[in-house]
């Protein structure tokens, strides 16, 4: 049977992280699932998780009063969902639904924040891997927001 | 080169603003020879003639043309019907590398109206499939109302030996695929980036990062194909319009390696 610590350490995110690292990580981590259409988690509550997606898509969405869900990004196998857990006032800012049937791994917030804090070292790895995550979806959002298929004018 | 006089066999409305032309000759009935990739000069008599690429495969169809109706000639193009007739002049230009990518994973990107220059590469790819590794289509939208020819994505989609992904930019209510940037598509498409063939059409934005994406995940810069647009006029690289840097899109292109374009893609003064 495959161990948490045995999947964490094979996903891209915690790629040559040490093997005391990954050893604090997993302590912090529990498989979850999601069925579809369930809400992983909701505008304005406290960020307490991130999510390694294994299977299944996730839709982030936004409520608008006149056009209702807007999906704003989908995330699928493979991707990590969440980093509001890691940057005050740990709140989320957009909606996270289940589009299909999802399993993921939950890691906990707060445990992490916690041993990042006790130990910098750990804290700077974990910070270098979401800063990348960040930078990718800035460029995608900077990618989006320029609307390159519509007609020129 | 003279236009010579095709007949719509077949006017169909793709999209609110894309539509495709399906011709034959008017004279002769000989078979029209074309490799994907090549585009021809369509003139619309009395108004004028604009470069489109071909949408249709050589063995699987005839002679296809799928476009969006932008400008004079395009909308004057989409206001056409079944037994008018066009002039052709063609087909022009390079072709997609369908026979050098036997033997590798081929990942094929298009976004927006760029999925027309493709189909036929992936009609000629699907004809030979098991002379090919993995066959994954990524395609990117604006909104779900733009995509393309739904049933043919459709059946793509069903097939086990290929996979087809598609994300729009803005989804609305009811959409429940992927929405983000094509781009994004990638990680998800599982080839061997050491043995993989790409090939792009889209806004030369989208292309760029796209190809960038590619190399990231060590596809080689060498192995990845763009199709450019350019002002194309006679078709033979005579008068220049469509010059780029040293090159002419209309006869050095459409297609290019993208070794042979990126240091132009990001000049702004070409």
């Amino acid at each position: 049977m495959e161990t948490l610590e045995r999947i964490l350490g094979q996903h891209p995110f915690f790629k040559d992280l040490g093997p005391e690292y990954l050893q604090l990580v997993t302590g912090c981590a529990s498989n979850v699932r999601f069925e579809q259409d369930n809400l992983i988690f909701r505008e304005g509550e406290e960020a307490n998780q991130f999510y390694l997606i294994r299977e299944g898509r996730v839709a982030l969405q936004v409520f608008s009063p006149e056009r209702g869900h807007i999906t704003v990004e989908t995330l699928g196998e493979g991707d990590i969902l969440g980093w509001s857990w890691l940057i005050p006032p740990y709140n989320w800012h957009f909606d996270a639904k289940a589009v299909d049937l999802t399993r993921a791994i939950a890691l906990d917030g707060k445990c992490l924040r916690r041993k990042c804090e006790e130990d910098h070292n750990l804290g700077y790895e974990i910070l270098k891997r979401f800063a990348h995550i960040i930078e990718q979806r800035l460029e995608s959002t900077r990618l989006q927001l320029l609307d390159l298929y519509g007609v020129r004018s | 080169m003279v236009p010579r006089p095709f007949v719509i066999k077949r006017f169909r409305k793709e999209t609110d603003d894309t539509f495709t032309l399906e011709l034959e000759p008017n004279e002769g009935r000989s078979r029209f020879a074309f490799s994907p990739g090549q585009f021809n000069m369509v003139y619309v008599y009395g108004v004028g003639e604009v470069p489109i690429s071909i949408s249709g495969s050589p063995s699987t169809h005839g002679l296809i043309h799928t476009t969006r109706a932008v400008g004079t000639v395009t909308k004057a193009m989409a206001k056409l019907k079944k037994g008018d007739v066009v002039g052709i002049r063609g087909p022009f230009g390079t072709t997609w590398p369908v026979k050098e990518a036997r033997s590798h994973d081929v990942v094929v990107v298009a976004g927006g109206i760029g999925l027309p220059p493709l189909r036929g590469a992936i009609y000629e790819i699907l004809a030979n499939r098991k002379d090919y590794g993995k066959v994954v289509l990524l395609y990117g939208v604006r909104t779900p109302a733009d995509i393309l020819f739904k049933d043919e994505l459709e059946q793509w989609r069903a097939r086990f030996d290929m996979e087809a992904f598609i994300t729009v930019d803005r989804a609305v209510a009811d959409w429940r695929g992927n929405v983000g940037v094509v781009t994004t598509l990638i990680s998800k498409a599982g080839f061997d980036p050491q043995n993989t063939i790409a090939m792009v059409v889209g806004p030369e934005v989208m292309m760029r990062f796209t190809a960038l994406e590619f190399i990231k995940r060590g596809v080689k810069a060498d192995s990845i194909y763009l199709s450019m647009e350019r002002n194309m006029k006679c078709g033979i690289g005579l008068c220049g319009h469509c010059q780029f840097g040293p090159l002419f899109v209309c006869k050095d292109g459409p297609v290019f390696r993208y070794t042979q374009i990126k240091d132009l893609l990001v000049k702004w003064e070409i």
